[in-house]
């Protein structure tokens, strides 16, 4: 046994653990300021104040949410499938979860007082006869960098349908049904899009694993290393850009592609029957993928923990990554505020007849500039 | 008592498991799901062996999108019906434990005869694979598009033919079906133009 805790396995998945608890919490009260931060930015377009009683500005109103979602009456209907209907909430939000291993967060940074604690951890694992030799003074702001990091993180999006689909059937209600199959539907047809999209991207940086794609994003040209202004490959990039950005909207349903849940036809969609924490974890996943298309969007295209005075303070790294991901999250919330819903043939026809022929073009031009250029 | 045979027993474990769910379910649903978490942990297994790009793959192709399929077409038809048929074929029934007991016989003299040292796995290049690289993109790639191009175009020129083929099959026009349609037709025109008429009338 002694052996097991000693081996560097050991210790490597006990760091990852850690850092997994960290990233996890810090998403989470991303995920809620993202709802409040909604709230509010639609309040102001709707020329309305939005909630703004609970702490300063309304700063605590996560929480007062969060609460209120634990101690409602959780209803099943009887009608329903029960163990899909509870497993559906679950599948929809575990693959949704799985992808934060794989954020570039930001480049090696120094642990402040990392010797000192990385000191501790070491007497106290030889107290125990353990012979741990922890070094926590630089430590990188990503859980694991996968070889296919790019490939996992399509791989789990797509397990996420799963959720929906079973979520809708289970309930046993005609709206939910409907709004299940709308969605994967939906979800099928945009995420080719969304896959070919980027490999305009992979082309250019020569591989799938997310960090290597943000280093090589990091030059002395500064804004003109990201992958989207990068000479020769702006062209097609700035095309993937566009054709991402639309299906990545699609992809997590929201407006204007929100069919799924178009309330004036199918009363909620596929969570219809949902109500208490089963309800609110749909909720969080949907912000979550957000969040991620938003990560992917960064890492991809507008070169991730990259900016000025990062090489001096690696600690800024992150703070441009967010920087950037809330803007592709207040992306989302304006085009919610500004946009009407379209229609269902106009959506499936618009994915299938124009983005993807569209991306199937880029993937021509982008190889032919790589022959060519690179 | 290493960490990877924690996992190994674990995933291996899930994947016995899930695959007894789908064949004992009697719920299509439930297998389906079964069989999803069956793929997963398989994928999870590959991890363990460096095969990051097989286990990409096996999640985004047979998870997420062959199964999407299969639950869709479960869904849309009618699983009641299926849940409560009964077996034609009784006598299936008793040939299923032979079977069973023949197969894993055989597969208890492959690994009573097989070599069970590992070997080092050669890489693209030939060399032995030390650092586990054998299953990134990048090798898998050299592989199909560089050492074994023609065998690889020669495989997507025979999956292309089949999906021809299923197409033909499918969309072949009986003669009765052909007659109906054009029936139908007829007599929507001839309601349109007395609707036309009346109209006008």
């Amino acid at each position: 046994m002694s052996s097991l805790l000693n081996s560097i396995d050991f210790q490597y998945v006990i760091g990852a653990l850690v850092k997994i608890a960290v990233f996890w919490i810090f998403i989470m009260l991303v995920v809620a300021y993202t709802v409040y931060a909604e709230r509010r930015v639609l309040a102001v377009i709707q020329n309305r104040l939005g909630p703004n009683r609970v702490g300063w500005q309304g700063l605590l109103q996560p929480f007062a949410d969060l609460l209120k979602f634990i101690f409602k009456e959780d209803i099943i209907p009887l009608a329903v499938n029960k163990w899909l209907y509870i497993l559906a909430p679950i599948i929809v939000l575990i693959p949704a979860m799985m992808v934060l291993i794989v954020y570039p967060f930001g480049p090696d940074v120094p642990l402040p007082f990392g010797g000192a604690i990385s000191q501790t951890l070491n007497d106290l694992g030889a107290r125990f006869g353990m012979n741990w030799n922890i070094d926590l003074r630089a430590i990188s702001l990503h859980v694991t960098n996968m070889n296919v990091g790019l490939l996992y993180v399509f791989a789990m999006t797509s397990l996420g349908i799963y959720g929906i689909v079973v979520g809708g059937w289970a309930s046993n209600s005609k709206y939910s049904l409907l709004g299940g199959l709308r969605s994967s539907a939906q979800m099928i047809s945009y995420e080719l899009a969304l896959s070919l999209s980027v490999i305009a991207v992979v082309i250019q940086a020569g591989t799938l694993d997310l960090t290597k794609i943000v280093e090589q994003q990091s030059g002395r040209f500064g804004i003109f290393n990201w992958n989207v202004f990068q000479w020769p490959m702006f062209l097609p990039c700035i095309i993937a850009f566009t054709i991402y950005l639309i299906s990545a909207i699609a992809e997590t349903n929201r407006v204007p592609f929100d069919l799924p849940e178009a309330e004036t036809e199918l009363v909620a969609g596929f969570h219809t029957e949902y109500s208490s924490l089963k309800f609110a974890l749909f909720f969080m996943a949907e912000y979550v993928n957000m969040m991620t298309v938003s990560v992917l969007a960064t890492t991809l295209f507008l070169g991730g923990w990259n900016g000025p005075w990062v090489k001096d303070i690696p600690w800024l790294g992150p703070v441009w990554f967010l920087a950037k991901v809330f803007f592709f999250l207040f992306l989302y919330i304006w085009l919610r505020g500004t946009l009407p819903r379209f229609r269902y043939d106009q959506l499936m026809n618009f994915g299938w007849k124009v983005l993807l022929p569209a991306a199937l073009f880029n993937i021509v031009l982008a190889s032919a500039i790589g022959v060519l250029f690179l | 008592m290493e960490f990877s045979h924690i996992l190994f027993l674990g995933l291996a474990a899930l994947a016995v498991v899930a695959a007894f769910n789908v064949i004992l379910q009697r719920n299509p649903i439930y297998s389906a799901i079964g069989l999803i978490v069956v793929l997963c942990s398989l994928a999870a297994l590959f991890l363990t062996l460096s095969a990051q790009f097989i286990a990409a793959m096996q999640i985004i192709v047979y998870a997420g999108a062959i199964m999407v399929l299969f639950v869709f077409v479960i869904m849309l038809l009618n699983v009641r019906a299926e849940e409560t048929r009964i077996d034609k074929q009784k006598y299936l029934k008793w040939l299923a434990a032979p079977l069973f007991l023949a197969l894993l016989a055989e597969v208890m003299a492959v690994v009573q005869y097989v070599n069970l040292t590992p070997q080092p796995l050669p890489s693209a290049n030939g060399a032995a694979d030390p650092q586990g690289v054998l299953g990134t993109v990048e090798n898998i790639a050299n592989g199909m598009f560089i050492n074994y191009l023609i065998p690889f175009e020669a495989a997507s020129v025979l999956i292309l033919m089949a999906i021809v083929g299923s197409m033909l099959l499918a969309r072949r026009e009986r003669k009765e079906d052909v007659e109906r349609i054009e029936k139908a037709l007829v007599a929507q025109q001839e309601e349109e133009q007395k609707y036309e008429e009346e109209v006008a009338a």
